[in-house]
């Protein structure tokens, strides 16, 4: 299975702020397995999206370069369950940043509908976790361009967001649009 | 105009309530944030951007918790703080009572010795200098 629990990027400011869809299908094995019967997008699941949404944009602050993990909910109430046909929207905004870690707020929506309140502390994990990456460059890369980041990504400037050069070595790029 | 003690203890009660999920009435000024409310080491970094928020400061993770003193093979002996760690622990942490540590300098006991009431403290010696 894919872990992947959010289709695409809409907005990406870096530093900032970042939205994403995600659409519910039927299709989706994590509907069934949940509530078996009565198929609906598990919280839990909610939850990750957004830390993929948020992670990705705390990480891009310094290039991927820092090793962020999520490392708390500090929030996740949800209004109303997710059903296949929706198209689940998340928001992201980063509210505070440090050199150890980052704490950000987002909302889920259904349409016009708030469907969650999710709140996320997010740890970069220092030397005494080792200095491996968490993921090769090439596949963090693919899944950057998979989720169209660079297409709707701006900087700080407002400018396109580029691509940075140490994922753009020879050896490291399998993928391009 | 600095805040009153009262007026730091009720944004730190805040501050550990949310991050904590505890209720008002368990964080007192004795209570301590690992043994009495479960504090975990990960708690500290969403406790610390509560108070940054709360307080607009800025805060050190070392000056809370000095890992590199409790980690140091200089200052740490046979699980225990060497004099010397004791002295560099109580440089770096004026605000904190160590008397308690002093007289046992065990490095898995350090955690539970800080207090609410030393969190308090540590935020009105920032709110001052």
């Amino acid at each position: 299975m894919r872990w992947f629990w959010i289709d695409r990027f809409t907005a990406f400011e870096s530093g900032k702020f970042a939205s994403a869809i995600k659409n519910i299908s039927l299709s989706d094995e994590a509907l069934d397995d949940y509530m078996p019967g009565r198929p609906n997008h598990p919280y839990a699941l909610i939850i990750e999206g957004m830390a993929q949404t948020a992670g990705l944009l705390v990480a891009e602050v310094n290039h991927f370069t820092d090793r962020v993990v999520l490392a708390k909910v500090g929030k996740a109430i949800f209004h109303r369950p997710v059903l296949n046909g929706d198209q689940l929207k998340f928001y992201a905004t980063i509210e505070s940043r440090r050199d150890d870690g980052a704490v950000i707020t987002g909302t889920t929506h259904i349409g016009d509908q708030l469907q969650g309140e999710i709140e996320l502390t997010f740890a970069f994990l220092g030397e005494q976790f080792g200095n491996r990456p968490l993921f090769p460059n090439n596949d963090l890369l693919g899944m950057l361009l998979t989720l169209g980041m660079y297409d709707v990504g701006r900087d700080p400037n407002g400018q396109p967001l580029k691509i940075p050069e140490r994922l753009l070595q020879p050896d490291n790029l399998t993928k391009t649009k | 105009m600095a805040p009153s003690s009262d007026e730091v203890f009720s944004k730190v009660q805040k501050a550990l309530v949310d991050a904590l999920g505890v209720d008002d009435d368990e964080v007192t000024p004795e209570a301590r944030m690992m043994a009495d409310l479960g504090a975990e080491s990960i708690d500290f970094l969403d406790i610390i951007f509560k108070l940054e928020k709360a307080f607009s400061i800025s805060i050190d993770r070392a000056e809370l918790f000095p890992e590199d003193v409790l980690t140091s093979a200089t200052y740490v002996k046979d699980g225990k703080v060497t004099p010397d760690g004791v002295a560099e622990l109580k440089k770096r942490m004026p605000w904190a009572d160590l008397a308690k540590f002093e007289a046992n300098p065990n490095v898995q006991s350090f955690g539970d010795l800080l207090t609410v009431n030393d969190l308090c403290r540590y935020i009105q010696s920032k709110l001052v200098g």
